[in-house]
């Protein structure tokens, strides 16, 4: 008898002391914590939806705050100066949007792999982190308009610059990164041409630098930048296979937001501004010359 | 300097950022150890009990926990929570939940074996003395466990400190990744910086866990007298 008391008033303690440890875990962020509820009850009077995520554009405008992730370490798209601020091409863009909103801004510091998810919690309110369009991606987020292109890219060496595929002899090889979508597309497309795939950019480099390979196939803007860096190599076809695009991305079903991004896109093709964008923050890794082919002005695709 | 990178750490805040960084890891940790401490001797002593319902749930706590990679764990409560009950919990204390939740399961497995090696005549004194079975517990049993316990708790909270690397995917910005962003941010000026960048995140991470090994080393020799 004493000892199922005992025992009881043991589990009665560890329960309490989890649920105490959780309830202290939540009132680090109390007052996030009822601005959401309030503003999600008032979402779910209008909408009658009960799993709203997001902030409308009006929520987000009266709470003075915009939370937007971007990358902090791919430079130069997005990335942390050494005085701690967030710069790059896609950081350039947000910081205008938030300007044109006139709120405060909350950086989020987001990975490849937690972008989506980050949406699809409403965790933050726009992804402007090199998200690049993509059927399987549309179906969880909506994307805005584009603002920038990207495609395959392969680079040679200056010898023997590669300016097509059908320049390859029988037994060239070409360099891929397993993953990526130059590996995959031309595994598809081009299946007689013999690959060497490596696990890291450090391993492809090597291979190329030591000319074990007749070329190297990887998103364009890797390989331009590449070979900017490396005297002795030139990027022969700076664009290859299907066309993707970058653009913004919200929560799936956030209208309010996603329409304004978008018409803010359009005005901002007037005046040139995702040119002013790219001549502050990417001539510096890939020069003025590409400054057309990456660049996407006003959303509207060539 | 120049061929270790060592410059780009004295440029602008970078040290000051990698310091903040640190205290962002020490931060998460240390609560999240702190509370792990406390639920797992309840929790381990829970583990030594007969009682088949308690066994089981104990048992299936702690092979959760052995089986999810902690990198699943900050998933599901950082972004699960929210998806299924709407909760806006913010990173941070999502990873104080995750790993206390961790630390929890393994501190009270090291309390479990602590507790059931000490010899069985120990209890029978303290019954024969007419002490209640929760005196005995937190008067002979549980002092005489923890001894056992300080090298191998020494070891899950160092351990503890150096996996809140991972908190990075859900978004707080650790030392691990401020080390990163220093390294991406200057990879076309100084391409040798991670080589320095690494060595001092080694240093800092050795100066959080060396005191940790000092105090046990104390207790040890303290409590061996």
């Amino acid at each position: 008898m004493k000892k199922s008391i005992f025992v009881k008033a043991l589990a009665i303690l560890t329960a309490a002391v989890l649920l105490i440890a959780s309830f202290a875990g939540c009132a680090g962020n109390e007052s996030s914590a009822s601005d959401k509820s309030s503003s999600s009850a008032a979402d779910k009077e209008e909408s009658k939806s009960a799993d709203v995520v997001y902030r409308t554009l009006d929520e987000i405008k009266s709470s003075g705050k915009i939370k937007i992730g971007v990358f902090s370490d791919k430079n130069p798209f997005g990335y942390v100066d050494e005085n701690g601020e967030y710069q790059g091409y896609d950081v350039y863009f947000a910081n205008r949007l938030v300007k044109d909103l006139g709120v405060d801004v909350e950086f989020v510091s987001t990975e490849a792999a937690s972008r989506v998810e980050f949406l699809e919690t409403g965790k933050v309110d726009i992804v402007l982190a090199n998200f690049t369009v993509t059927d399987e991606r549309a179906e969880k987020v909506d994307f805005a308009l584009p603002y920038m292109n990207v495609a395959l890219g392969v680079v040679s060496p200056d010898s023997r610059v590669i300016k097509s595929l059908d320049e390859l002899k029988a037994d060239d090889e070409v360099i891929v990164i397993t993953g990526t979508t130059a590996e995959t597309y031309l595994t598809e497309k081009y299946p007689n041409i013999k690959l060497q795939k490596y696990d890291t950019y450090a391993n492809a480099k090597t291979a190329l630098e030591n000319g074990q390979a007749a070329a190297w196939a990887n998103d364009n803007t890797e390989v331009i930048a590449y070979a900017l860096q490396n005297k002795g190599y030139t990027v022969g076809i700076p664009e290859l296979g299907s066309k993707d695009t970058i653009a913004p991305a919200v929560s799936k079903g956030n209208k309010t937001l996603l329409d304004w991004i978008n018409s803010e896109i359009e005005a901002l093709g007037k005046e040139n501004f995702f040119h002013a964008d790219y001549e502050a923050t990417l001539t510096g890794t890939y020069g003025s010359d590409y400054e057309e082919k990456l660049v996407v002005e006003g959303g509207k695709v060539n | 300097m120049q061929a270790l990178g060592l410059d780009v750490l004295f440029k602008g805040s970078n040290l000051l950022r990698l310091l903040g960084g640190l205290w962002k890891a020490l931060e998460i940790s240390l609560i999240a150890v702190a509370l792990s401490l406390i639920l797992g001797v309840l929790f381990g002593i829970l583990m030594t009990f007969r009682n088949p319902v308690i066994r089981a749930l104990s048992r299936i706590y702690l092979e959760i926990v052995r089986i999810m990679p902690q990198m699943v764990l900050l998933f599901l409560v950082f972004f699960g929570t929210t998806r299924v009950f709407g909760w806006d919990l913010n990173a941070e204390a999502a990873s104080v939940i995750v790993f206390a939740f961790w630390g929890t399961a393994e501190m009270g497995d090291l309390v479990r074996g602590a507790v059931i090696s000490v010899p069985k005549h120990q209890y029978e004194s303290a019954f024969a003395l007419g002490m209640t079975k929760s005196q005995t517990y937190f008067t002979i049993i549980i002092p005489q466990a923890i001894r056992q316990l300080i090298p191998l708790s020494i070891n899950l909270i160092t351990r503890m400190i150096k996996t809140t690397s991972l908190v990075m995917m859900i978004g707080v910005v650790e030392v691990l990744k401020v080390s990163q962003q220093i390294i991406e941010a200057n990879r076309m000026t100084s391409p040798n910086a991670a080589f320095g960048i690494y060595l001092t995140v080694f240093v800092l991470y050795f100066i959080a866990c060396w005191p940790f090994s000092i105090l046990a080393k104390h207790l040890e020799r303290k409590w061996s007298n």
